[in-house]
């Protein structure tokens, strides 16, 4: 009924297009769809529209890294959830559930069970010590110039294997809806997200995670609940028709090939639970409300759109096998069962097109796409910021940069990062999206998280400690991951990989809180001694925000 | 002048109220979520056909399902308690001491 609602809507505003669309969808199957590209259209005029107007509100350096620190809870809230609900998470997720069932939904409680645990323990902490960037508190006590080139470094790198998982996306993503050449996609990606990026700072990257995810929380109901009322919204009723076609059967419910072994499973826990503490987008999220009361709203509304979209994922997943994986339309060949028109990850957008016709696709492709020039800007932003306000101001300038150079580097190093993202997503081409970001994750964890949390928890921690813990637990879980097989035997193409886990998070964790334990207690020097004294300040400061960075008055 | 000011908050008995208060609260909260994750993620490694059982015999809802919708509700349903005690009662607290900082400055 809806869907023929839909469908009526979409034929009388564009009926000229629909019918020229259909005329090509006839002959060529991956062709135009005119919905899409109008819908994207509006999506871009509107974020350009935001863009020139952040344009004209970023000034300072706070403008342009923080939006001067006047986001609300409620709107930061929203930008959380969009930079974390990345296209990663509607197309590998729902195609994850699609294929494998219940072990999708286990990786989506992976991905949520972090945000109550930085909240309870970092939220507060995070704005009431920090100003720009994570460094801000890593080396609030520490060595400036040592600590903070090993912040960047580590970010970097989070950034820069997210950035993949995202720029893959994309290019499968537009060449199914546009027909065009992947690589013309990831050209096209890398080159919006700079303007937006240094035209509008972060003012506009936030408006675009706000509006992104309103459109990705509504287009995800709305496919979500036309595609459960072919079940007559009764879950059990899709569970036991889905349970019948699957190839998986009655296994489709249990804990099954993505986590076959224990360490697989407890390390891609923690790595997905920590390493969300440890990403230097969502951190740098933390520094743009007004203080610690804020901050905490910001989890609580996070948190909440988090949940809920996981739990509409599984539902999409688990109607797409019936939907999609029983219609000879979406495989290649008409045969079902076979390869997916646009590869494993379109199950969502196919999901969007059974259920609600051209309409639908165009506006879940439109919302996809949107998802992904967001979440690389976010990336762009977080990346672009530990070179310019980390390395370039605090490390080479050692904190004499005027404002204006600064924003001039940020800029320079958000233009440097499109080139490395398009690079990659080439190089990246035919990997799982969502795995990618599971390493991305990884790294996170190891890297950024154990130094950023004692850094705030342990008086001992000494700039020797964080250097040998922060490097170590980086270099470890680059290794980890380069010897594994996801990279060492898929990308490099040797036999057999030398390190048997594809996650590193156990492994490298421990690594990184020992090195740091260690070398900060052995470490007796002068210096040692004043920044373990200077933990009681920023003790105080920590618990009670004062002293804290304020918003500016605009 | 604020490390003197970081002196006298951290001289403060509510200070010391506040820290051992919130951190209770925090680190209980943060033990139930951790406790229970890493427990449902054992039992997934160690005895994964146990979340394969039916909720009630014949139906095709698995204990893994419910205990994971569960999940979801409740850890959402802990950070809404924490906001509001630690925007309500714990920032309350920490304006006192703030303000009695500043006092005693004078």
């Amino acid at each position: 009924m809806l869907r023929q609602i839909i469908t009526a809507l979409g034929l009388l505003g564009l009926s000229t297009l629909t019918l020229a669309a259909d005329a090509v969808a006839q002959t060529e199957k991956q062709a135009t769809n005119w919905h899409a590209i109008i819908m994207f259209c509006i999506f871009v005029a509107m974020t350009m529209g935001i863009t020139y107007w952040a344009a004209s509100r970023t000034k300072s350096t706070s403008d342009f890294y923080t939006a001067g620190g006047g986001i609300t809870g409620f709107q930061n809230g929203l930008a959380i959830a969009g930079d974390y609900m990345s296209a990663a998470t509607l197309l590998g997720l729902t195609a994850m559930v699609y294929t494998q069932g219940y072990d999708g939904y286990i990786y989506m409680l992976c991905f949520f069970a972090g945000w109550p645990i930085i909240l309870f323990l970092m939220a507060e902490r995070l704005r009431n010590l920090g100003k720009f960037t994570f460094s801000d508190i890593t080396a609030y006590r520490l060595d400036q110039g040592k600590v903070r080139t090993m912040a960047a470094i580590s970010s970097l790198t989070v950034v820069c294997f997210y950035l993949i998982a995202q720029m893959v996306g994309a290019g499968q993503l537009i060449k199914l809806l546009f027909g065009l050449e992947y690589n013309t996609a990831i050209f096209a990606v890398g080159i919006l997200m700079m303007v937006y990026v240094t035209f509008g700072g972060m003012v506009a990257t936030t408006w675009v995670q706000i509006i992104k995810a309103c459109m990705l929380l509504s287009g995800g109901t709305l496919v979500m609940f036309l595609a459960m009322s072919e079940f007559g919204f009764s879950f059990t009723n899709l569970l036991e028709k889905a349970t019948a076609v699957h190839k998986l059967g009655d296994k489709l419910m249990y804990p099954g090939a993505l986590l076959k072994d224990p360490v697989t499973a407890i390390s891609l826990g923690l790595g997905l639970m920590f390493g969300t503490a440890g990403l230097p987008h969502i951190l740098m999220r933390f520094f743009t409300v007004t203080d610690a009361k804020e901050a905490r709203k910001s989890v609580l509304y996070a948190s909440g759109f988090v949940a809920y979209f996981f739990n509409v994922i599984f539902l999409m997943g688990l109607a797409g096998i019936l939907i999609v994986g029983q219609n000879p339309e979406f495989f290649e060949g008409g045969t079902v069962g076979g390869k997916l028109v646009g590869g494993g990850n379109m199950v969502a957008m196919h999901l969007a097109k059974a259920v609600g016709g051209n309409m639908l696709l165009g506006f879940l492709a439109a919302v996809a796409f949107a998802t992904i020039l967001a979440v690389v800007s976010g990336l762009a932003l977080a990346g672009a910021s530990a070179i310019s306000h980390d390395i370039y101001a605090r490390v080479i300038m050692k904190g004499q940069a005027s404002e204006a150079t600064e924003i001039r580097v940020s800029k320079i190093a958000t233009i440097c990062l499109g080139a490395v993202a398009i690079v990659l997503g080439i190089l990246f081409e035919k990997q799982n999206i969502a795995f990618m970001v599971g390493l991305a994750f990884g790294v996170a964890a190891a890297a950024n998280f154990p130094v950023l949390i004692l850094s705030m928890y342990w008086k001992g921690l000494t700039t020797r400690g964080a250097l040998f813990g922060g490097y170590g637990g980086l270099i470890s879980a680059v290794l980890f991951v380069l010897f594994s097989k996801s990279v060492w035997v898929d990308v490099l193409g040797n036999k057999a990989a030398l390190f048997p886990y594809t996650q590193p998070a156990l492994f490298a964790m421990p690594i990184a809180f020992l090195l740091a334990y260690v070398f900060s207690k052995s470490d007796s020097s002068v210096r040692a001694r004043q920044e373990i004294d200077a933990f009681e300040d920023q003790y105080v400061r920590a618990q009670t925000g004062f002293g804290a960075a304020s918003a500016s008055n605009h | 002048m604020s490390s003197a000011m970081y002196e006298r908050m951290r001289a403060n008995p509510k200070f010391q109220e506040l820290v051992a208060r919130r951190g209770r609260f925090a680190w209980t909260l943060a033990f139930i979520v951790l406790a229970m994750f890493y427990g449902f993620v054992m039992v997934v490694a160690f005895n994964p056909l146990s979340l394969g059982q039916p909720i009630v015999e014949g139906s095709k809802v698995t204990v893994g399902v419910a205990v994971e919708l569960f999940m979801f509700i409740f850890f959402w349903a802990l950070t809404a308690v924490y906001v509001k005690r630690a925007n309500g009662e714990f920032d309350a607290l920490t304006q006192e001491i703030v303000k009695e900082a500043w006092k005693e400055n004078k």
